[in-house]
């Protein structure tokens, strides 16, 4: 029994109250606050991962109370190489976040409104739970545990979308605050049709374990007595209840086609909250189909691999040619965002070893470069107010270094050899090009019109004469040079160096590849490895 | 004479009223219809007490009694504070049910 | 030693590490900086070649593995160097003229403010471009693949605030990713067939697989190569590429980068030797390309445009002779060493005109600059002898071999390559005729400097002229023409030094192999030919160009010229087969996303919200309708009662 898993839950809750209990006139201290809170996880985050033991059991840092008896509920939490991975990212992304979004509260203050609720404390604190809550859907091995925070994170990141999104939209203030709402509501329902599908599958597997070994929602003992013969979740219903939760993590993720919240919410929310959506709460999604979806269906996520692969490779190119229409700097960014989900779906049912390492490494890469581009995409707009690409140029003569972040950004986002995702990219493009080499190339596709879209991007904004109002525009500050220069840092060393990360993450996908009963497909000939060659 | 006449006065009796309630605008009328309906549906509990030959029916209908002697009284009071308001019984000038 | 291979690569990476991040406290010594380090990498060379040559023909290779890069079960991708004959080749040519090149730079953007900036990005394709050549598997070089592109996109780009330079950089990346799709195919395919993308193993074991997953792959390289060598179809970025400096012109789009496809081949020889599909196709690119290229370049008026017509072509002889398989390995490296001196020297000799003529390119207002630019002049004129296979220097023997090679392939594709070649060999004499005359001899035809805003093709990096200024030719400083010297050397005497006993064909026989030909010509029938077309391609040049004044106004030309002034109409099939129908596609979709997609989702939202706003008037708050309703719906449960009872 060890607290270290809801205590790094915890931090972040308790640092939410905290930031909203901080007196109205005190900004700066709300501000600090928060930093200090989520800063205090991560060091938590950092040491649940020095005690995560890669030789050790799958699920590590375990914890379990009754909680809802009559419902078989319990309180359970633990982490395999996926999910202690995912919640080292959440952990890092927040201070980064909480740093970039520091004056956007700031504009609030002024309003009518703002004087009587306190818009600082109460975004800050907002972001705060959005991580606890986060974390504890990382750590939950309890179906139904997970399934209340995977809901209730609507609600903070609805205020976020809403009540702090982007004020530079349309045309008049009143333009702004329709589409902000618009795309918060559509953020919402969304969200919620996901989720009301899978409280019925839910309900369906309590019934099915109720049947057979006494409901239960714990991840641990369905596993263990389905090995023991007890349960059998297969035939029809197995299927109705996976397509249940995929149905609700399709939606998280998102998955083609029911990806159109995505651009909305991230176009109308402010940088950094379009990070907290993209490279956290949507992570999520993906995450949730690797832990939920393959080891409580197996068989189930066999019979539909097929098809979600193929919607996969449709998101992957349908994103990537939509990114490359849009006229929006953020809506771009959301659909490469999407075009990057698919390649992660991809990964995860194409069932090898080097699909899932590949994937679950491309979450946390997508969510590093994307936090990247993003963070540095708003300080961008918010120099300029305006978020139309047609409204800059030339930036890179008048600011170099928000022209050299935003680059490298960029070529994060396409791939680029040397940076984090393109090692992970591969692994995804390899791995699933060794059991279907059709939808491999054309996944490969992709990574031209990745070029396209970044570069075109790039050039339009960055390159050519210096538009007038784009003249005077100033360059990184320290506190925005703090923000991007790690990830940067860590884009890097993560290209040259990932294997850290993936010797975490492998033992983990070989127990759930091993779930599902399937093997890496064999190579067609046996190589003569001579000295000098690698392995 | 057969019990059963008694039934058919008794639905007699609750058409009336039920048509009453529908037609006829001012309240205290209609508050009339209704209790015209209540003891219609008294007369045929009753009567089927009689003709099965046990005393159900015949407690039913005293309490069906005691709730429409309280429905007369919350009744009323609200169709005086209604008159008091807006100086009419009439039913369709109060649609304040709708949001 | 082995240490050193890590080193090789480290020293420019530092560069580029510390002219990039480094303040502008480093602008006065940045690029000195630069080229210490890349001169420190050549050294590293020569030590490591040095000892090589200490060992014997099959141990000269040596390997190291720094650590294990990405290990995912069967997947296991090492970051580990490997140093053989053909990498040594490139490591020599690449830290040389690189080195020299710096140099040049220091001279060349002496006056442009993000000089320190322009070294960082030299010093970073020289880690990358030496990664490329030193990598043990593919996976690895793929990074240097995508590094050179990064170094060629920022430096195609470097004067960004041109749109057409930013035009031009972008399209250069864009279509080598379309290469990069192959080559990242090729691994894939790689690795289900053989478990492993690492050199060695994979071409020990090519001849255990099918044949047809070797033509697979080898396509797939193909593929790779037409994108990063700009061989056709992929080949219309190198035009506009020459919107760079002219020593990143000289440096990464003639003498190294370019040369990577050739290299991608070479390397993967035993995939293609058991794939003659896929040498086929190789040797069809080739050929096609050493034609094209070579027309386009008798059409452009723009120097450095028709420079990289000749570079395009003078690659497709190399792939040819790639793709003729181990007759031809060591002649496609040999002219691709000899090419990068003399292309390298015409490149920088080209820069050096432009420095003295207020960076102007046409070369129809050049003229008469021999007597003005000495030493540019005879350092071009070598390079020139050089190309066109001049006898006695260097790519006439290089060259020579490949046609004879060509020829050796025997039977109706023999004579048919071996006709194009020398075909080539013919247009390259005129076109390089054509250069040297406009450029050097007959009458100033100089025109005051264009007006800046008016022609925004002139390259900013010299000395700020005055709008209107007639140019004032003059000979460069002395870092600018002493690589120019050494490269002249270089084509002079680099091709008899290679074939002085057939040394370069007995170093690079371990590890490329070598077979002779058995040509339906002698070599002599061959080098004669050769020589007579070379001086009938100059002839015709002379008659044309030489013997009457050239004028400054383009003629209207034929239709093949003016086709081949567009680039044999490249672009314009591009942009109708791709960029339009992209364009539409994209379109379309945004639309259906809008109005599809999503409009399904608020459809259905709609009609519900509809309904709920019918049925809502039901709600009209008379107590007495309220009533109708429960009568009717008592009514109703009456009813159904009665009748379930009956037909019960």
């Amino acid at each position: 029994m060890s607290f270290l898993l809801t205590a790094t839950a915890v931090v972040p809750a308790v640092g939410a109250i905290a930031t909203a209990a901080v007196p109205a006139a005190k900004k700066s201290a709300a501000k600090w606050t928060a930093l200090l809170f989520s800063a205090a996880t991560l060091v938590l985050a950092a040491v649940v991962l020095g005690r995560f033991d890669t030789g050790g059991p799958r699920y590590q840092l375990t914890e379990s109370h009754s909680w809802i008896k009559a419902f078989g509920v319990r309180y359970e939490v633990g982490v395999d190489g996926i999910g202690v991975t995912l919640i080292a990212l959440t952990a890092l992304l927040i201070p980064f976040v909480i740093g970039a979004a520091w004056h956007d509260a700031d504009a609030l203050e002024d309003t009518r409104l703002g004087r009587r609720w306190r818009p600082t404390q109460g975004f800050f604190a907002l972001i705060l739970l959005v991580e606890a809550m986060v974390i504890i859907s990382f750590a939950a091995t309890d179906v139904f545990l997970f399934y209340i925070f995977f809901e209730a994170m609507l609600i903070p990141m609805y205020f976020l979308i809403g009540g702090f999104g982007d004020r530079s939209g349309g045309n008049t203030e009143q333009e702004a605050a329709k589409q902000r709402s618009y795309a918060a509501v559509k953020f919402l329902l969304y969200n919620l049709l996901g989720g009301l599908v899978m409280l019925a599958a839910v309900i369906g597997l309590y019934a099915v374990t109720a049947d057979q070994i006494g409901g239960t929602f714990s991840l641990q003992e369905i596993l263990s007595a389905r090995q023991a013969g007890k349960l059998d979740l297969s035939g029809a219903g197995e299927k109705a209840i996976f397509l249940g939760f995929f149905f609700a993590f399709a939606v998280k993720a998102p998955l083609w086609p029911l990806h159109t919240w995505l651009p909305n919410a991230m176009g109308e929310s402010t940088a950094p909250v379009a990070v907290l959506i993209t490279a956290v709460v949507d992570k999520v999604g993906t995450f949730a189909m690797l832990r939920w979806c393959l080891q409580l269906f197996p068989e189930a996520s066999k019979w539909a691999a097929p098809v979600v692969l193929v919607l996969a490779v449709i998101s992957i190119i349908y994103g990537a040619l939509l990114a490359v229409g849009q006229k929006d700097i953020k809506r771009l960014v959301a659909y490469a965002s999407i075009s990057h989900f698919g390649f992660i779906i991809l990964g995860i049912f194409a069932m090898t070893s080097q699909g899932q390492s590949g994937a679950t490494l491309y979450m946390v890469n997508h969510g590093i470069s994307t936090a990247a581009l993003m963070l540095v995409a708003g300080f961008l707009i918010s120099r300029r107010g305006s978020r139309l690409i047609a409204d800059f140029g030339g930036v890179q003569k008048v600011a170099p270094m928000l022209a050299g972040t935003f680059l490298i950004g960029g070529l994060a986002t396409l791939s680029l050899p040397g940076l984090a995702p393109f090692v992970s990219e591969f692994l995804v493009l390899v791995g699933t090009f060794s059991r279907y080499p059709a939808l491999g190339i054309v996944a490969t596709v992709g990574i031209v019109l990745a070029a396209l879209y970044v570069l075109v991007l790039y050039q339009r904004t960055m390159t050519g004469p210096v538009k007038a109002e784009v003249e005077g525009m100033h360059d990184l500050k320290v506190r925005e040079l703090a923000v991007v220069a790690p990830l940067i840092a860590l884009l890097l060393f993560l290209g040259f160096y990932p294997k850290p990360v993936i010797d975490v993450i492998n033992p983990a996908v070989n127990q759930t590849l091993s779930d599902v009963h399937k093997k890496d497909p064999k190579p067609a000939v046996e190589a003569v490895h001579t000295k000098g060659g690698a392995r | 004479m057969n019990p059963v006449n008694y039934l058919y006065l008794s639905a007699l009796l609750f058409t009336i009223g039920a048509a009453g309630v529908l037609l006829r605008r001012n309240a205290i009328i209609v508050f009339m219809c209704v209790e015209l309906m209540l003891n219609a549906c008294n007369l045929a509990f009753v009567t089927f007490s009689r003709i099965h030959g046990n005393l159900d029916g015949q407690i039913i209908a005293f309490f069906t009694m005691v709730v429409a002697a309280a429905e007369v009284v919350v009744g009323l009071a609200i169709i005086v504070t209604i008159f008091r308001s807006r100086h009419s019984a009439s039913v369709d000038d109060a649609n304040l049910m709708k949001l | 030693m082995e240490n050193l291979i890590g080193a090789l690569v480290a020293a420019p990476l530092l560069g580029a590490a510390v002219l990039l991040l480094g303040g502008k406290a480093l602008d006065r010594i940045g690029h000195w900086l630069g080229t210490l380090l890349a001169g420190t990498s050549f050294v590293i060379g020569l030590i490591l070649f040095a000892d090589m040559l200490g060992r014997s023909g099959e141990h000269r290779a040596i390997s190291t593995t720094l650590y294990s890069w990405v290990p995912v079960n069967s997947f296991q991708a090492d970051v580990s160097f490997q140093l053989d004959q053909l990498s040594m080749t490139f490591v020599l040519l690449i830290t040389g003229v690189g080195t020299l090149i710096h140099l040049y730079s220091v001279g060349y953007m002496e006056h442009d403010e993000r000089r320190r900036r322009f070294f960082g990005y030299l010093n970073l394709f020289l880690a990358a471009m030496l990664l490329l050549v030193v990598a043990d598997n593919y996976l690895l070089l793929y990074v240097g693949w995508e590094g050179v592109g990064l170094a060629s996109y920022l430096l195609i780009g470097f004067w960004q605030h041109k749109p057409s330079a930013a035009t031009a950089a972008k399209k250069a990346f864009i279509v080598n990713r379309v290469g990069d799709v192959g080559l990242s195919i090729a691994i894939m395919l790689m690795f289900t067939t053989f478990g492993t993308f690492a050199f060695t193993p994979v071409l020990a074991s090519a001849d255990k697989a099918s044949e047809g997953t070797l033509t697979g792959i080898g396509l797939m390289l193909l593929l790779a190569a037409c994108g990063k060598s700009a061989q056709v179809p992929l080949q219309s970025w190198l035009g506009d590429a020459m919107e760079g400096p002219t020593p990143v012109s000289a440096l990464i789009h003639a003498a190294t980068m370019v040369t990577a496809g050739v290299y991608l081949i070479t390397r993967s020889g035993p995939i293609f030797n058991l794939a003659p599909d896929a040498q086929t196709a190789v040797v069809v690119v080739g050929t096609v390309t050493l034609l094209f290229g070579a027309i386009v370049g008798c059409a452009k008026d723009d120097i450095k445009k028709a420079l990289a017509g000749s570079t395009m072509s003078q690659i497709g002889y190399m792939v040819l002779a790639a793709g003729l398989g181990p007759i031809g390995y060591v002649f496609a490296i040999m002219h691709l060493v000899t090419h990068g001196f003399f292309k390298a020297g015409l490149f920088l000799g080209a820069g050096s005109v432009m420095h003295g003529m207020n960076d102007e390119v046409d070369m129809r207002k050049y003229g008469a600059l021999r007597k003005y630019m000495p030493i540019t002049f005879v350092t071009f004129g070598l390079g020139y002898l050089a190309i066109i296979g001049f006898p006695g220097l260097s790519g006439y023997f290089s060259k020579d071999k490949i046609i004879e090679a060509a020829f050796a392939k025997g039977g109706t594709e023999g004579w048919i390559i071996g006709s194009c070649a020398l075909l080539g060999a013919a247009i390259t004499a005129f076109y390089m005729t054509r250069v040297m005359l406009m450029t050097f001899f007959g009458e100033k035809r100089w025109q005051p400097a264009p007006d800046a805003d008016a022609a925004p093709s002139a390259e900013p990096a010299a000395e700020g002229h005055a709008a209107g200024e007639m140019p004032h030719p003059h000979e460069s400083p002395w870092s600018m023409t002493v690589p120019m010297i050494v490269l002249a050397f270089g084509s002079v005497f680099a091709g008899f030094l290679f074939n002085l006993n057939d040394s370069f064909l007995k170093w690079l026989e371990p590890v490329t192999g070598h077979k002779e030909g058995d040509s339906p010509l002698s070599a002599t029938t061959v080098t004669a030919t050769t020589v007579t077309v070379m001086v009938i391609g100059v002839a015709v040049a002379w008659l044309v160009y030489g013997r009457k004044p050239v004028p400054v106004v383009a003629p209207k030309g034929s239709l093949l010229t003016r086709a081949a002034r567009r680039d044999l109409l490249q672009d314009d099939f591009n942009h109708v087969a791709f960029v339009q129908t992209g364009s539409y596609l994209t379109r379309g979709l945004v639309y259906l996303d809008l109005k599809g997609v999503d409009g399904l989702v608020n459809g259905t939202a709609a009609t519900v919200g509809g309904l709920s706003s019918r049925m809502r008037r039901l709600q009209n708050g008379y107590v007495r309708s309220y009533a109708v309703s429960m009568f009717g719906g008592a009514a109703v449960l009456v009813a159904a009662t009665l009748l379930m009872r009956a037909v019960a």
